[in-house]
């Protein structure tokens, strides 16, 4: 619990940092409209709040903020930055945890098949395929997947979307797991390769236990404390690798939110923005830590 | 003596790897080919060959990869986009080198608050997710500029430097020959530079060559976005994104700058990587 109180500094520093970035910038979220009169401009200024100081206006935002209000959005003006979050978060947040799953459920078992057969025709492949995905962006990967199974082979869709079809999902769920895959998949062979070598290990052996045994029972616990560890960092990928997925393939997801609002000076929209992907990613990093200290009980009581 | 021979027997290693030998081999025939590459062709950058939009490749004589949906020719520019991304790639990675190198031996040397206050910042910006915040630097600060471009890529990589050096500096700083320069009267700034700098420079060279990839990298993301390099200059990155948009009736666009964009990366993490297995001492 003390640990989870001790998130929000870094959460605080995020919309902090964020809020005076954005601001500072130049140009406005009404510059583009060249036709306002002074008068309007000055009264959609004052609606918005923007004719106050800086330092008003970041306290009046905070305070928005712990009452879990974005404000309103600048340009998309029928919305508040909440209801425009709100309609693409489930979406965003399924391929997002569905990338994650299938990264973990593939990079573990691959990484210990590569180590348990070390140097064997098997390692070789997965070390090399290992390489390749680690190599190849999600902006590249995501529009081959959808030339070859899209256009070519017909055997999925090539983007967009359609409510409670899953089928729209597989290609931009595996764009977004590859990398992370890879990564999984090195971590996992290169840290159960080092606990292999271990002496308990190999009394274990000694003791005539089954090689598979060895593995799944005693080495593979301590071997996966270096995967959690990569969680976070594997957090952070997934969320900015979102954006490109979603744009690659025409999801109406949050992603796109980012960007747009960026280079239409939404402040309020940019801000919300970073304010609930920057708390994913501290969250994740928050699970991440919960996991190691229940893997490695050394840690727990630091 | 000591740094030669480690110099020597890590190249002798990197030799005997002969994947790494053919990533290098390739990784540099690809920027030979960049340089080289678009004097050969007739057509520049930017030429519009109105009698031949969006043709595949090998169709016309001159255009060896094709041409893109205004008729430019996609051999000339998908070499600039490997020029583009190979040029930000070395600046950006020089950028978070200097930053970072000033800032980790600063913070090491110095240390006490100075250095908690330094590092604590490095921290900071850890927990942020740095890739909005480039996203918004990059958006918000003259889009499409170049020296901007460099900045924000550049800001990513100097917090891991900084913490090399910084670690390297607090174990070199209690060495006899820093000792004897601050005996001799060198001031801080002096030892830093003369002293404390050069003996780090050779393991931080060495990551800052293994980012290069992961730059080259970001710069294709943010040019993907529309972000980073505008029109009418192409990086791979923008080709891609161009390319994606058309695939459907001419494939060849998606398909000749993602090759390339591949093959560098591919071949720049093999060529990292079988450096950071020859530099490492644990195998000796």
């Amino acid at each position: 619990m003390r640990r989870l109180l001790g998130t929000l500094p870094t959460l605080f520093c995020i919309v902090t940092v964020s809020f005076f970035i954005v601001r500072l910038a130049p140009g406005g979220p009404f510059d583009q409209e060249q036709s306002i009169p002074a008068p309007i401009r000055a009264n959609l200024d004052r609606l918005y709040g923007l004719d106050q100081p800086l330092g008003v206006q970041y306290a009046h935002y905070l305070k928005g903020l712990l009452h879990g209000d974005f404000g309103p959005s600048f340009k998309l003006r029928d919305f508040t930055v909440g209801e425009l979050i709100a309609q693409g978060l489930p979406l965003s947040s399924t391929l997002g945890l569905a990338a994650m799953a299938l990264a973990l459920l593939v990079g573990i078992p691959l990484g210990v098949l590569a180590a348990s057969r070390r140097n064997s025709p098997a390692d070789l492949g997965i070390t090399a395929a290992v390489m390749l995905g680690i190599a190849l962006p999600g902006f590249v990967t995501g529009p081959l997947f959808a030339l070859g199974f899209g256009l070519y082979w017909h055997w999925l869709p090539v983007a967009g979307w359609e409510e409670g079809s899953p089928r729209y999902l597989v290609l931009p769920v595996i764009t977004l797991a590859l990398p992370v895959m890879a990564y999984i998949t090195r971590i996992t062979r290169g840290s159960l390769l080092e606990v292999l070598r271990a002496n308990y290990v190999q009394t274990a052996r000694a003791r005539g236990l089954g090689e598979a045994r060895v593995i799944w029972r005693h080495a593979l616990r301590p071997a996966l404390l270096p995967v959690v560890s990569y969680l976070g960092p594997a957090a952070a990928y997934v969320v900015t690798g979102s954006l490109v997925v979603e744009t690659v393939f025409g999801l109406p997801g949050t992603g796109r939110y980012l960007v747009q609002g960026a280079l239409n000076r939404d402040y309020t929209l940019v801000m919300g923005m970073i304010t609930v992907y920057g708390a994913l990613t501290v969250g994740f990093n928050f699970l991440a830590d919960l996991i190691y200290g229940w893997l490695d009980p050394t840690v727990r009581h630091e | 003596m000591m740094g030669r021979g480690l110099w020597v027997d890590a190249w002798r290693r990197l030799r005997a790897s002969r994947v790494v030998l053919v990533a290098m081999g390739i990784a540099v025939a690809v920027t030979v080919l960049a340089l080289i590459g678009p004097l050969l062709s007739p057509y520049a950058v930017d030429t519009l060959d109105w009698q031949h939009l969006a043709i595949g490749p090998g169709r016309v004589a001159s255009h060896w990869l094709g041409t893109d949906r205004l008729g430019r020719d996609l051999f000339v520019r998908t070499l600039y986009g490997v020029r583009i991304s190979l040029l930000i790639g070395l600046l950006a990675s020089l950028v978070s080198l200097g930053v970072g190198v000033t800032w980790g031996s600063v913070a090491g040397y110095v240390g006490g608050r100075t250095d908690e206050w330094m590092m604590r910042f490095v921290d900071v910006l850890y927990s942020l997710p740095y890739l909005f915040i480039v996203i918004i630097l990059t958006t918000l600060f003259t889009r499409g500029s170049l020296t901007v471009l460099l900045l924000a890529i550049g800001a990513i990589g100097w917090l891991t430097t900084a913490r090399i050096v910084r670690g390297q500096t607090l174990s070199l700083k209690r060495r006899e020959f820093v000792e004897a320069a601050r005996a001799t009267g060198v001031g801080t700034p002096g030892i830093i530079i003369r002293h404390i700098v050069p003996n780090l420079m050779g393991s931080v060279v060495v990551y800052a060559t293994l980012s290069i990839p992961q730059m080259i990298l970001f710069e294709s993301f943010l040019s993907f976005l529309g972000l980073g390099v505008q029109e009418p200059l192409a990086s791979l990155g923008s080709l891609i994104y161009d390319g994606a948009q058309e695939m459907e009736s001419s494939p060849w666009m998606l398909l000749m700058p993602a090759l390339f964009l591949v093959t560098l990366l591919v071949c720049l993490n093999v060529v990292g990587d079988g450096l950071r297995d020859a530099l490492d001492p644990r195998d000796r």
